[in-house]
């Protein structure tokens, strides 16, 4: 398959970004300041993030639509008011996640941005719940820009009047240069901040705008930093679908009128999961010393017996400590719970953390 | 103190009588990003020629350091496993890796001068 770049490329690369293939794209990982100067400027000031190689996934259709969809994502899709968003997953048979995604109500039916990796595969398995009358459509002419940070608002609120009213996990259609743009108050940073659906011509001179105003880019590097300082999973290391969402910790995400009722795929496995509780649970780990537990480090109880292992492990510039997250047997899930874990064949101290590391400071 | 010598695996070197004393290059720390652990080996420690002698992290990936000269090791520097960032601020001075009394000189004189590595680092940019 053909490498492919978003309609940002050059003008990341004359920002000088370095750029790493991720998920078929060509991606910037960072830019000239590196990795935790940009995750700093964007816990402190803003930062924007060009995520346009995720799927930006329209479905239109009638009543129909929603029984569809509902066989296969758990949330309350009937009781989502337009312009609302969640989170949530498709499932597959077994419970587990094919993809988490968020899915927001349009006034003709849904968006959900689904992850560039998995956008082709979301695509078939949504595709075989849809009816004849049902439309949809992968807009690739659409970029989407996350602006995070705690001054997104102020920022674009100056561009786009109105965007300030949004509350988190909520959305609207603005008017930029003669066109129509989606905003959505929501991210993956912990931060409050913005994503931006807007088309590939007009892109550019939204992202000028924002640069005249001191925000940094930030490549994938510091996403992954602070979405893991924020306890936020990616898929394909902490969820994937031999994963459910019980065993993930995300059971919040499904809504509880789902979890009474059911109706979607795994719903058997994940009702019998609720009840009893999984073998293993995802759970925020913190090393004792300054010691990375990467992705694959072996977990071990105080009385060394395997227990689990490490799903995404770095160093956190606003913990300013390493953070990681994996999955651990359940009786070791409590937090403050010692464990080992095993980097280079040494074994060094760790404790089940809180998650997440870093507080969020969403605007509800 | 002898002037710093180059290995292809980004270490540099520099002779005090029979104790060496290594680091990273500048070079290495640009390719490696910011720098957020440090292990260096113990006093007592034999190492080889290009074998694994300490690692170091940056947000993006572990590295091993490996010692461009064979010998005994006599001093790790803790102070940049306390402060792994200073690795990124002064590579070739005071964030060095760790010290070793050598056995034989010839490793030292084999490995590059400065401008041989600069050439190199021009010829395989990374």
């Amino acid at each position: 398959m053909e490498v492919q770049k978003t309609a940002l490329y050059n003008y990341h690369k004359n920002l000088g970004a370095k750029f790493v293939p991720f998920a078929g794209y060509e991606m910037p990982i960072q830019y000239k300041d590196g990795i935790v100067k940009e995750h700093i400027s964007t816990r402190t000031h803003a930062g924007f993030f060009d995520v346009s190689h995720m799927g930006q996934f329209f479905l239109e259709g009638d009543e129909t639509l929603i029984e569809s969809l509902e066989k296969i994502i758990p949330a309350d899709l009937k009781n989502l008011k337009v312009n609302h968003s969640k989170y949530s997953f498709l499932l597959n048979n077994e419970g587990g996640i094919i993809d988490d995604l968020i899915i927001t109500r349009t006034e003709k039916g849904f968006c959900i941005i689904l992850n560039a990796a998995c956008k082709e595969n979301d695509i078939k398995q949504i595709s075989q719940f849809l009816k004849e009358n049902h439309k949809h459509l992968l807009n690739n002419d659409l970029s989407l820009i996350a602006l995070q940070g705690p001054k997104s608002v102020e920022i674009l609120e100056k561009l786009i009047p109105g965007v300030a009213n949004l509350k988190f996990m909520t959305g609207s259609n603005f008017e930029y240069e003669g066109e129509n743009l989606y905003v959505t108050r929501s991210g993956y940073t912990g931060e409050d901040g913005f994503e931006i659906s807007i088309s590939n011509t007009k892109v550019e001179k939204l992202i000028d705008y924002l640069i005249s105003n001191k925000v940094k880019p930030i490549g994938l590097g510091a996403r992954d930093t602070l979405r893991l300082e924020a306890g936020l999973c990616l898929y394909g290391h902490d969820l994937n679908e031999k994963i459910n969402p019980v065993e993930a910790n995300l059971k919040w995400a499904i809504a509880k009128k789902r979890k009474e009722v059911g109706g979607f795929n795994g719903w058997e496995k994940i009702k019998n999961l609720l009840a009893n509780g999984s073998e293993k649970i995802r759970v925020g780990i913190k090393p004792d010393g300054k010691v990375i537990a990467r992705e694959n480090t072996k977990i071990f109880s105080s009385d060394n017996n395997e227990i689990g292992f490490v799903t995404s492990g770095t160093f956190g510039p606003s913990v300013n400590a390493p953070v990681a997250m994996g999955y651990v047997k359940s009786e070791f899930s409590e937090i403050g719970t010692s464990i080992q874990l095993e980097v280079r064949g040494k074994k060094y101290g760790g404790k089940i953390s809180e998650l997440p590391f870093y507080k969020k400071s969403y605007v509800k | 103190m002898s002037e710093k010598k180059f290995s292809k695996k980004h270490e540099w070197v520099s002779l005090d009588g029979d104790v060496a004393t290594v680091g990273i290059t500048k070079h290495a720390t640009e390719m490696l990003g910011d720098i957020v652990f440090v292990e260096v080996p113990d006093a007592g420690k034999a190492v080889e020629k290009e074998g694994q002698a300490a690692v170091v992290e940056s947000t993006k990936a572990a590295s091993d350091v490996y010692s461009p000269i064979s010998g005994e090791i006599t001093e790790g520097n803790k102070a940049i496993a306390d402060d792994p960032g200073s690795v990124n601020t002064d590579p070739e001075g005071a964030s060095w890796f760790f010290k070793l009394k050598i056995k034989d000189k010839g490793e030292y004189d084999s490995l590059m001068s400065k401008d041989e590595y600069d050439k190199f680092c021009k010829e395989n940019p990374s």
